[in-house]
């Protein structure tokens, strides 16, 4: 296999990776990168357990190539707190038990950062419909909706 | 398989051409990566035309028309306002497509040469009267949506053809679009039935009107009986239950999982009957 080499910048840092060219964004990051916060559900773009930012775009990234990322910016899971402290919505899941077995969850916050980031103020049927594209077995949906709205009402009364 | 990533169309449709095997292009991927996954087709040559200069633009052409780059993503289409206000059926039709991870990525032209009959954003094209750019190394050429569509999962294009653009034309007073779909939810689910109308009008008189069927054939189809029971009327209760008898005929589905011949034929009806007076509630508001 001829195998291309890939540079890109994931959570701030210049990472460079060799991709077979039929290899997926998540099968780089898990396999080549060792990134592994990023889960592999369906494979096939419908579940979201995959979900990381490619170049700002809310994406999945098993419906990306590795090859595509060349001189990209891509924000996973593991970027998503800082240095000392979790991210609001983490710190919510975590307070309102908006998990469970938590396989979903990665893919669910970076799905939730992506749409608190452009609107820090949506409606109930505003998240349910942004998080359409990620399934989750466990919770019944419920806990994580109310953590987002919670979160969203958190980041408005500090700025 | 070989992964190309071209600057120019030029240059993407000359390896196109100096390629041997399965050739595949690439735009937002969300079909074409699926199929890899399952294996249902397996190119040795994929041809990313993501890095061509232009191809993510939407831009206002000269005569008043817009130009969609071939890969202009759903979200851009719903984020572009001035686009969104003139041709809402079309940019509703392709924001039923998928979630926002899809839409991040997924485009008309993917979903066109897709060639699925319950293609969301395929009966807006159509309806708008929509052509695509075509370029082959023979040159370019312009057609109509409506003649690329040739049955489940296939089209009218030719080895080598790329899909460079998709052009609808200028959007004058009075004149509206709507896309509606039956699913059994909310969100996230393929077409039972779609319908897309696309209307004209003069003193609340329709002058021109397109509709166009989905998922109940084996190809989208383009119901010119039907829009011709609405020309010349104005769209009250006797108009809308012929036009609604119309479509119901004209629909020719199969049974699947999704709905049985019987549940489609009846539902398309009632889709396009709502479809028709959105679209020409919006045209009466569009001056």
């Amino acid at each position: 296999m001829n195998k291309i080499h890939v540079k890109t910048n994931i959570n701030g840092d210049k990472v460079e990776f060799l991709a077979d060219p039929r290899e997926t964004l998540l099968d780089c990051l898990r396999d080549h990168i060792g990134l592994t916060g990023s889960k592999e559900g369906c494979g096939t773009g419908d579940c979201g357990a995959c979900s990381c930012i490619f170049d700002g775009d809310l994406v999945s990234s098993c419906l990306v190539l590795g090859v595509e990322a060349e001189g990209k910016s891509i924000e996973t899971i593991e970027g998503m707190a800082g240095e000392k402290e979790l991210h609001p919505l983490q710190k919510k899941f975590i307070e309102m038990a908006a998990l469970q077995c938590g396989f979903c969850t990665p893919g669910i916050l970076i799905a939730a950062k992506a749409l608190l980031d452009r609107n820090n103020d949506p409606t109930e049927s505003e998240v349910r419909y942004w998080l359409a594209g990620n399934l989750c077995r466990c919770t019944g949906y419920d806990k994580i909706i109310k953590a987002v709205m919670e979160t969203a009402k958190d980041i408005r009364e500090i700025a | 398989m070989q992964y190309h990533s071209p600057s120019s169309f030029n240059e993407a449709v000359a390896i196109s051409n100096s390629s041997s095997g399965l050739v595949k292009y690439l735009a937002g991927g969300t079909d074409v990566l699926v199929q890899l996954k399952i294996g249902t087709k397996s190119p040795d040559h994929l041809i990313d035309i993501k890095n061509i200069p232009g191809v993510k633009e939407i831009t206002l052409r000269k005569d008043g028309g817009y130009t969609i780059g071939a890969a202009v993503s759903g979200a851009q289409l719903t984020e572009h306002k001035e686009l969104s206000k003139k041709w809402p059926g079309l940019v509703e039709g392709m924001e039923l497509v998928g979630s926002a991870q899809i839409q991040s990525r997924a485009t008309l032209v993917g979903n066109l040469c897709n060639g699925s009959p319950a293609a969301d954003s395929v009966p807006g094209m159509i309806a708008a009267g929509a052509s695509v750019s075509i370029m082959n190394s023979l040159g370019t050429k312009d057609v109509l949506v409506e003649d690329i569509p040739s049955g489940p999962g296939s089209t009218s294009l030719e080895n080598g053809d790329l899909i460079t653009a998709i052009n609808l034309p200028k959007r004058n007073d009075y004149e509206g679009d709507a896309y509606l779909r039956f699913i059994p939810r909310t969100e996230m689910d393929i077409a039972v039935v779609g319908c897309a109308v696309n209307l004209s009008l003069k003193n609340g008189m329709i002058t021109k009107a397109k509709v166009v069927l989905g998922a109940v054939g084996p190809k989208v189809i383009l119901a010119e009986s039907a829009a011709d029971c609405l020309v010349g009327a104005k769209l009250d209760g006797s108009i809308l239950s012929e036009f609604s008898t119309k479509c119901s005929q004209i629909a020719k589905p199969i049974s699947d999982k999704r709905g049985s011949e019987e549940f489609r034929k009846d539902i398309i009806g009632v889709i396009a009957q709502r479809a028709a007076k959105k679209a020409y509630d919006r045209a009466l508001g569009n001056n």
